[in-house]
């Protein structure tokens, strides 16, 4: 996967020295950066996520962190959801405010 | 947290506050979201001071038929009567508080972070749900489940639903989302062993949401 789609999708920009996100930052194992492609296998283990495929459609699914809590931070992630119509919506665009994230759905 | 725009925007009409979808579950994904209604809290400057709960704004209204009056009988199409009368009993045994939840809201809406509902990041850490490998995994085949569904590959779809309720079997929205896929009733098919009455009442309403705790935890 490219880098930038990378950090777009998970806020992990992968470099040479390793994956970092804000402060934080995790050596990855060689090779897992060639040529502007992030080997998203090595780069799925080597941060504890999940990473399932499903060959036919040859999609590949990354999952969360496992073997923690589900949140492991209180700062709220960068969260951007599209509206009913359509336009991307990040959650940080609600700071300064106090927001009560409701989740409900139809069923 | 529908499938798409659509099944949710007749419900969110008129409503002046933003309104998101989110097909994917990312609310399952980043903070635990496991049931709805839930609610989670988020200060001025983007942290969190309450982690996913069971958020009822009032009590459920399908709760508030009094079917022991002729009048609200004869009101309602006959099968919706018939329905109430299974499900009603389960409505009423959940654990949700409406009235605490809100005071609570309106607390924290008064007094900010001296509210005592507002909990300190150690506590929205620890009340947030642990999460072993399998759920982890769980998150990832039920998006895959949600993309191919939107994609018109309900078949596949299915498969990879059918992985998330075994991977995480207390979790509601996945098994919710994909019932109503199948059957918008979210009764017996095909497609799952389980379905909502059955459920329920294998599981026990009263475990249909983690009672709320209102008050921060003592520590000793």
């Amino acid at each position: 996967m490219p880098v930038d789609q990378l950090a777009r999708e998970t806020g992990w920009e992968v470099k040479p020295e390793g994956a970092c996100r804000k402060e934080q930052c995790v050596p990855l194992p060689p090779g897992t950066l060639r040529d502007g492609q992030v080997d998203l296998a090595a780069f799925a283990e080597r941060m504890g996520r999940p990473l399932l495929h499903d060959e036919p459609a040859g999609l590949w699914s990354l999952g969360p962190s496992g073997g923690g809590r589900a949140m492991t931070t209180v700062q709220a992630p960068d969260l951007v959801l599209p509206t009913l119509t359509g336009e991307p919506f990040p959650l940080a665009a609600l700071r300064g405010k106090k927001v009560l994230i409701a989740a409900w759905a139809s069923w | 947290m529908d499938a798409s725009a659509a099944a949710a925007a007749p419900f969110a009409a008129g409503v002046d506050f933003p309104v998101v979808v989110d097909s994917g579950h990312r609310l399952g994904e980043l903070f635990g979201v496991v049931n709805v209604p839930s609610g989670i809290w988020v200060d001025e400057d983007g942290t969190v001071v309450r982690p996913p709960e069971t958020a009822y704004p009032a009590p459920p209204t399908f709760a508030s038929y009094d079917l022991e009056d002729p009048k609200v009988v004869a009101s309602l199409p006959a099968a919706a009567v018939s329905r109430l009368r299974t499900v009603q009993p389960h409505l009423k045994a959940m654990q949700i508080d409406p009235e605490g939840y809100v005071g609570a809201l309106r607390d924290w809406v008064a007094h900010g972070p001296a509210s005592r509902f507002a909990l300190s990041a150690e506590e929205v850490l620890e009340r947030s749900r642990p999460r072993p490998a399998e759920q982890a995994q769980a998150a990832a085949a039920f998006a895959l489940g949600q993309h191919l569904h939107a994609a018109g590959s309900p078949e596949p779809a299915v498969a990879w639903f059918r992985e998330s309720h075994r991977l995480q079997p207390d979790n509601w929205t996945y098994r919710r989302q994909a019932w109503s896929l199948a059957d918008p009733a979210q009764g017996p098919t095909e497609q799952y062993d389980g379905h909502w009455l059955a459920d329920v009442e294998r599981e026990g309403a009263e475990h249909y949401y983690a009672p709320l705790e209102l008050e921060p935890r003592r520590r000793g």
